[in-house]
């Protein structure tokens, strides 16, 4: 085959050259996606073949001893990333950063062959990325859930109260008018709900975690639904604006704290969960470090989340800084 | 599974057919959208292209104000109305507007321009007023022109209007972007078709108005 082309023309032959590297390029891809989806079948081959030789700088193994913290490609997980870094090095655990890494699909990844030792995930997503028919009734249910799914050298530490998921938030407006706070519900929503138009995406009229959810868990059946889009733009102008009084927008969004947005309450678990919950790679981490990252969880709640989040994405403060300044706070630096 | 199959589907659907969602309530507020903002558009453009290109003065500025209203892009500009205004039909009718007064404007001018100059000489040679040359002389040898322009705007905006949708609006479009976020395809080609149907219904209504209100004379031309 190869002798074949060579004894064809100069272009053919570049172009064959080309096609080779293309398919050599696309092997080696191919070889790292598999790495982090066929572990369930077998966990020690996907170990020897991750951790062995590195395939890209990202991909080598962290040097002995230092814990290396990773993050997603987005904002909040930048600052749970510092969060969790500086929480270690306060217990006096070695730590390299990792951020940006990207999507999911990538990062546990770099979590099963080593390279990275603690991200910070949000339960329900992962575990949707896990298991797509899971639908756990509680935070534990989620984490075992999890678990049962993970690759055996990882495992889950403790949950944080915080969490950033769909939810139903109300402008000022509506709060102050209704009497409506943080504390209060989705059923507190319902009571006036014929006075309440609700924004939202498309799609929200249709699914279950939407107006069909709201109507059987909460009895909210509200005035007439505005589809905008998913938690963008558009849906929190719409909100700010007080076209719509109720709006789908993601619980630790930037707005809710520029805007003065209130998430209601959703004891029901409607949307499900999506709690602050750290990822790691049981080998990776001292015990020490464990105890530390617990400890992080144990102080994260979703109003000190909103309130992080507002301090880097509105007033542009360095995450790293704002970490900082929230663990000394808090008294585990 | 094919467009086709998608399209018959989407028609054969008997829930398709009724109530505020349904697809003669949808097709009507698509047409009532389209007709305001083509209304206004004509209310605007008409009169001033047919001034200007009858005095022949303001040609540049005309030219430069068509040039820079189809520069706008129509989905930025809603976006940008949107987060000023509010959900209405305000923030919808402006880019619409927009996108219809350059080739009303641009053709009624041209029109009046290019309206041969002995007919005219000769009207007034017959002792008509202005006012007569104008509605009675120029206007009618006009007037295919004019309609032409008329017409590719109901095209573009017909087409356009699907973009109400986006901010809660009804029209056709809410069949595509619903479509779109729910994942259902069927949704989204029916309702594609139906705007193409309707910017092609478009061609026709033009094509009829045109046959009843040019003079035969100016339709035989030459």
């Amino acid at each position: 085959m190869i002798s074949h082309t060579k004894s064809t023309t100069g272009p053919r032959h570049l172009s064959a050259t080309a096609i080779v590297i293309a398919a050599a390029t696309a092997a080696a891809l191919l070889a790292g996606c598999s790495s982090s989806s066929d572990s369930s079948s077998d966990p020690s081959a996907s170990s020897s073949g991750g951790g062995s030789k590195p395939k890209d700088p990202l991909a080598a193994p962290a040097a002995g001893g230092t814990v290396v913290v990773g993050s997603n490609n987005f904002a909040e997980s930048i600052l749970l990333m510092d969060v969790y870094g500086e929480a270690l090095k306060a217990k006096g655990v070695k730590v390299s950063y990792q951020p940006n890494i990207g999507t999911r699909e990538v990062s546990y990844g770099l979590l099963k062959n080593g390279s990275v030792t603690v991200l910070p995930e949000f339960n329900g997503s992962l575990l949707a990325y896990l298991d797509k028919s899971a639908a756990p009734t509680s935070a534990q249910a989620a984490t075992a859930a999890i678990e049962a799914k993970l690759d055996p050298k990882l495992t889950m530490l403790d949950p944080a109260a915080a969490e950033d998921k769909d939810s139903v938030t109300i402008n000022a407006a509506t709060a102050a008018k209704y009497h409506l706070t943080s504390q209060s519900t989705i059923a507190d929503l319902a009571k006036v709900g014929s006075q309440i138009v609700v924004g939202g995406s498309p799609e929200f009229q249709t699914r279950q975690q939407g107006l069909v959810g709201l109507k059987s868990e909460y009895g909210l059946v509200p005035k007439s639904f505005k589809p905008l889009d998913a938690g963008g733009p558009l849906t929190v102008a719409a909100l700010k604006n007080n076209n719509v009084q109720a709006a789908d927008v993601f619980s630790t969004d930037a707005s809710v704290a520029r805007e003065k947005f209130v998430v209601l309450q959703d004891p029901k678990k409607l949307f499900g969960f999506a709690n602050v919950q750290p990822l790691v790679s049981k080998a990776g981490l001292p015990a020490a470090g464990v105890a530390a990252l617990n400890a992080v969880s144990a102080k994260l709640d979703t109003k000190t989340l909103l309130d992080l989040d507002n301090q880097v994405q509105n007033q542009k403060k360095d995450p790293l800084d704002v970490a900082q300044a929230w663990l000394k706070s808090v008294g585990l630096s | 599974m094919s467009i086709f199959q998608f399209i018959s589907d989407f028609f054969r659907d008997s829930a398709h057919w009724h109530g505020q969602s349904g697809i003669p309530h949808r097709t009507l507020e698509h047409l009532q959208y389209s007709f305001m903002a083509l209304g206004i558009a004509a209310g605007i453009a008409l009169p001033v292209g047919l001034v200007t290109g009858h005095t022949g003065r303001g040609g540049n500025a005309l030219a430069l104000i068509a040039t820079a209203a189809r520069a706008l892009p129509s989905y930025g500009l809603l976006v940008l109305m949107f987060f000023w205004l509010g959900i209405g039909l305000t923030p919808v009718m402006i880019p619409l507007v927009a996108l219809a007064v350059p080739p009303i404007l641009v053709n009624s001018y041209e029109a009046m321009r290019t309206v041969e100059p002995s007919p005219v000489d000769a009207a007034r040679g017959m002792g008509m007023g202005p006012v007569a040359v104008l509605f009675q002389v120029e206007l009618p040898v006009a007037l295919p022109l004019i309609l032409s322009g008329l017409r590719s705007a109901a095209i573009q905006v017909v087409s356009t209007t699907a973009i109400a949708a986006t901010v809660s609006l009804g029209g056709l479009g809410r069949f595509v972007i619903d479509g779109l976020y729910q994942r259902n395809y069927e949704i989204v080609v029916g309702g594609a078709t139906l705007i193409a149907g309707l910017a092609l219904a478009m061609i026709a209504l033009f094509w009829l108005v045109e046959r009843l209100t040019v003079s035969p004379g100016v339709r035989g031309g030459r």
